[in-house]
């Protein structure tokens, strides 16, 4: 190679090298648990043998004591919204189009809240304390999936007050189960 | 560095697959068995925690928080986490008790390889640039390392059979938890085919799900706790080149150092628990340690049993510690490595109180 | 306890792409500067502690393995530390502890992210199967918690821009950072897009590469440097789980014990008084009052007021200028932002914080958080021991 070649060549400031590395993820058994009931239609949560909080969906500890939970509880088909974003960047493959809400959900029953898509609102009006219920998709098309629940709808309900949201009983606020 | 007393150790079983377990329900048990032999209930009992995990391992970034769940971490801990073995995380523990910020700590490592291809996922550990597009994999290089060895004749295709048959008969007589366990002769051992050549299969760790955790303290604390307990008399871990080409494969120079550091040739090594993941690393380990015959090395079988990765270091130490607890022995060595081809080590020496 | 001090400061340029240097170019970088500015050569090192946020951001499995040639790591002890966005933080308080535990008499710590070596968006939400794939990202998990905050203080709805519009203006003194937008307006980030309400798009950190390094030393050794040695006064780490059951979100215990914890050792009451400036992970705009709260700056409700009373900004004089720097909304290299604001902190009390140096500080908070807000690593520095 001659000097001059060496020279007129650019830096190179990239090269591609993909990494594919391909993993057989397993769920968990407490994930497993859940998924096997959320395929038919039910949202179980777990309760901690030491606070007596219950965890939606359950990993299988309470985290905050550090113990393992096992006792199974199933949850209501409604939610208050704890808090929420209207996002506008749309998500790959879904038919939902920005803006869009993604709401932390706690689902009547549970003491903890898990992140979902709310629709079939007017973005403006959603809030805190708000009540909402699950909108599930045809029962023929249920996987082993959270999004066997395709979003949450609002509700003509009173809103939960502030303090109260994480601790509406799975009969539901004010007597509306 | 203080001395530090190791109070309690436990670990799972090795598991080629532990299944439908995720990270929580695999730490959780050996943490509850680590607490619960010094009477503590969950970390707020410990004033400070530290883990060792890869995220890779699961193929999922941020594996190490889900461990937090384990913990019982409400009111907040004082928690860390090292993306090594847990023998580093053993390390950082140390340096916070030596300074005076914590007088006890638990310790944990775990991981679970069943998800990946974990020969593959390592080649991914190289120089991004160079070596991890040639996808080298972990056997791979420690095959060119074997070779080295046996075509300088440093060592016999029998010596690293022998190397395999004690570890599963001494797997067998005394390692509930282990992988692979048995009585096999050197004979038989070599009339298998090589698998990457010149390694045979039985010359590679296994690769296993798992955890194992540890609780140590000050002397004083472990005094006062009133349990056995081994006394950490010396620790140092050293680093070398990622550069094969530049290291000699014969040696490991970061061992010896580690080991001088350590204090090793204070004193008789009664055993030695060496984290080996290829039964010819075992004897560059001992070399490199300065261990004769005089050393049981790996009574529970090594890493050629079951390797617990980013638990396995941890595990040595673990394993050395319950001799020495039991009054079995009074000084032992326990060593833990990371990187292809005995890359970093760690040396620590124990002792009894 | 023996003493530590920092002794040598070296960061990188920040930059949305470093094509000039490979990842090892990047942190011997930013560890070269840092020995240069404590005069000193490899060979004065006897242990390298690095940390960087998850191996997925640059797809390379446990890097210390392979930067240990870039870093004169040979024959030396080299240890890695991982604890999420927090990294940089406790990174550096791992490396001090190797002096103050006196097992080491001088250490040099790195961290670094080379993000545009991966898509870190890509990494942070790698789908799972078992939860909906959101696209949510980062910003989709602290928006809601940000609308919280919001909602529980009554803050101005302006309140993130001014943050935005403070932390460009302060960066805008600073070289080093990726993002220069000395002209910037309320107005212009009021109008940048909304990506997830309340955030917008200048309300948000870039991503970046860049490495930062420190050199700590023993009392003896520190000296001896040509600058004066920054003393660490206090350092703490704190972690609670990302989710339970009455967690507060918004204003997370473990922020709070970890600043109570690392003010106490400091000899620190109040801290708006006591400390002259402060270097805050501050990723999206709406941190800033949130953490002026969790960090005892404000009381509860009330840290907005210091953003919009121009408190916490240099250019209009106030008493307690947060992220003279810059801070993460101007550069933001996720495993080493952490320890920028660390040695940030230390540049401003040691006087070489050029144009955006807080003048006469002597005693400065470095602040990093990670994971959902729930792994926190603090330290104060001081000119005086
Ligand atoms: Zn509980």
């Amino acid at each position: 190679m001659s000097e001059e070649t060496t020279s007129s060549e650019d830096d190179i400031t990239a090269i591609e090298t993909p990494v594919y590395l391909t993993y057989n993820f397993t769920a968990g058994e407490a994930t497993t648990r859940f998924l096997h009931q959320v395929r038919k239609g039910k949202v179980m949560g777990q309760r901690c043998p030491g606070c007596g909080n219950v965890y939606a969906p359950a990993r299988g500890s309470c985290a905050a004591c550090g113990l393992p939970t096992s006792e199974e509880v199933e949850l209501g088909n409604k939610a208050t919204v704890q808090s929420f974003t209207i996002v506008w960047i749309p998500i790959p493959n879904n038919p939902i189009q920005p803006p869009y809400i993604v709401a932390n959900l706690v689902p009547d029953g549970a003491n903890i809240s898990f992140i979902h898509l709310m629709s079939e609102c007017d973005n403006d009006s959603v809030h805190i304390g708000q009540r909402v219920e699950a909108v599930w998709k045809p029962e023929e098309e249920w996987d082993y999936a959270m999004d066997n629940i395709r979003y949450f709808r609002p509700l003509d309900e009173p809103d939960v007050p502030i303090e109260m949201i994480g601790k509406v009983p799975l009969s539901g606020w004010e007597g509306k189960a | 560095m203080k001395d530090i007393a190791i109070v309690s150790f436990a670990q799972s079983d090795c598991r080629r697959d532990a299944g439908a377990c995720n990270e929580v329900e695999l730490i959780m048990p050996v943490i509850e068995q680590a607490m619960q032999a010094v009477g503590l209930n969950n970390s707020q009992d410990v004033d400070f925690t530290c883990s060792g995990s890869c995220d890779y391992q699961q193929g999922a970034a941020f594996a190490f928080v889900m461990g937090v769940d384990a913990l019982g971490a409400v009111p907040p801990i004082k928690e860390s986490h090292v993306e090594m073995d847990a023998a580093w995380a053993l390390y950082e523990s140390m340096l916070k008790i030596s300074m005076g910020q914590a007088e006890s700590a638990l310790i944990y490592g775990f991981g679970k390889s069943s998800p990946g291809e974990l020969p593959t996922v390592l080649s991914q550990q190289l120089d991004p640039y160079y070596l991890a597009p040639l996808w080298v994999d972990s056997v791979s290089l420690a095959a060119l390392q074997a070779r080295v060895l046996l075509d300088r004749g440093l060592l016999s295709e029998q010596d690293m059979a022998a190397v395999v048959a004690r570890s599963r008969a001494n797997a067998k007589a005394n390692n509930p938890h282990a992988q692979l366990a048995g009585d096999v002769s050197v004979e038989e051992l070599l009339a298998e085919s090589p698998w990457v050549a010149p390694l045979r299969k039985h010359d590679c760790c296994p690769i296993s799900d798992g955890a194992s955790a540890m609780v140590i303290c000050t002397i004083e604390k472990a005094r006062a706790w009133g349990k056995p307990y081994a006394v950490i008399r010396g620790i140092d871990h050293r680093m070398e080149s990622h550069n094969i080409g530049a290291r000699d494969l014969t040696r490991s120079v970061s061992t010896e150092l580690a080991a001088a550091q350590a204090g090793v040739d204070r004193g008789p090594v009664e055993v030695a628990e060496l984290y080996a993941p290829f039964s010819h690393q075992e004897i560059i380990l001992s070399q490199a340690l300065g261990l004769d015959d005089s050393t049981e090395i790996n009574p529970s079988g090594g890493v050629l049993a079951g390797n617990l990765m980013m638990a396995s270091g941890l595990s040595r130490i673990g394993e050395v510690a319950t001799r020495i607890m039991s009054g079995d022995v009074r000084r032992g060595v326990a060593h833990a490595t990371s990187g292809p081809c005995l890359q970093h080590n760690l040396v620590a020496v124990l002792e009894a109180a | 306890m023996q003493y530590a001090a920092v002794t040598g400061i070296g960061q990188t340029q920040y930059k949305a792409r470093r094509g000039d240097v490979s990842i090892a170019g990047l942190v011997h970088e930013a560890a070269q500067n840092a020995l240069d500015d404590a005069g000193l050569g490899w060979d004065a090192i006897e242990a390298v502690i690095i940390g960087k946020a998850p191996d997925m951001f640059e797809g390379v499995i446990m890097p210390e393995v392979y930067l240990a040639d870039a870093l004169g790591c040979s024959g030396k002890p080299m240890l890695r530390v991982h604890t999420a966005g927090s990294v940089g933080g406790s990174t550096a308080l791992v490396a001090a502890s190797h002096v103050q535990s006196g097992t080491f008499r001088r250490v040099l710590t790195v961290t670094f992210e080379k993000q545009s070596e991966s898509n870190a968006m890509w990494a942070l939400s790698n789908p799972q199967p078992f939860s909906p794939h959101l696209n949510a990202g980062a910003g989709g998990y602290f928006a809601p918690i940000m609308r919280e905050y919001m909602r529980r203080s009554g803050a101005p709805w302006d309140t993130g821009i001014k943050v935005a519009v403070k932390d460009r203006l302060h960066g805008s003194r600073n070289p080093l950072n990726h993002l220069q937008m000395p002209e910037i307006t309320m107005q212009e980030v009021e109008e940048s897009p909304m990506l997830w309400d309340p955030i917008r798009f200048l309300e948000s950190c870039p991503s970046s590469d860049g490495a930062c390094a420190m050199v700590i030393a023993d009392e003896g050794l520190a000296k001896e440097g040509p600058k004066a040695p920054v003393w660490i006064r206090g350092g703490a780490m704190r972690s609670e789980p990302t989710m339970y059951a009455g967690r507060d979100e918004v204003n997370p215990q473990a922020g709070r014990d970890c600043a109570a914890d690392v003010y106490a050792q400091a000899g620190i009451d109040d801290p708006r008084k006591q400390l002259d400036c402060a270097e805050v992970y501050v990723p999206f705009s709406w941190y800033e009052p949130m953490w002026l709260e969790n960090l005892g700056f404000a009381e509860e409700g009330e840290g907005w007021k210091l953003t919009m009373d121009g408190a916490t900004s240099l250019d209009e004089g106030g008493d307690i200028p947060w992220n003279c720097s810059g801070g993460v909304l101007c550069s933001n290299p996720i495993g080493a932002s952490g320890m920028i604001r660390f040695a940030e902190a230390a540049r401003q009390v040691r006087g070489d914080a050029g144009a955006h140096q807080v003048v006469g500080a002597r005693t400065a908070l470095g602040h990093a958080y990670g994971g959902g807000a729930q792994f926190y690593a603090m330290w104060v520095v001081s000119v005086d021991k």
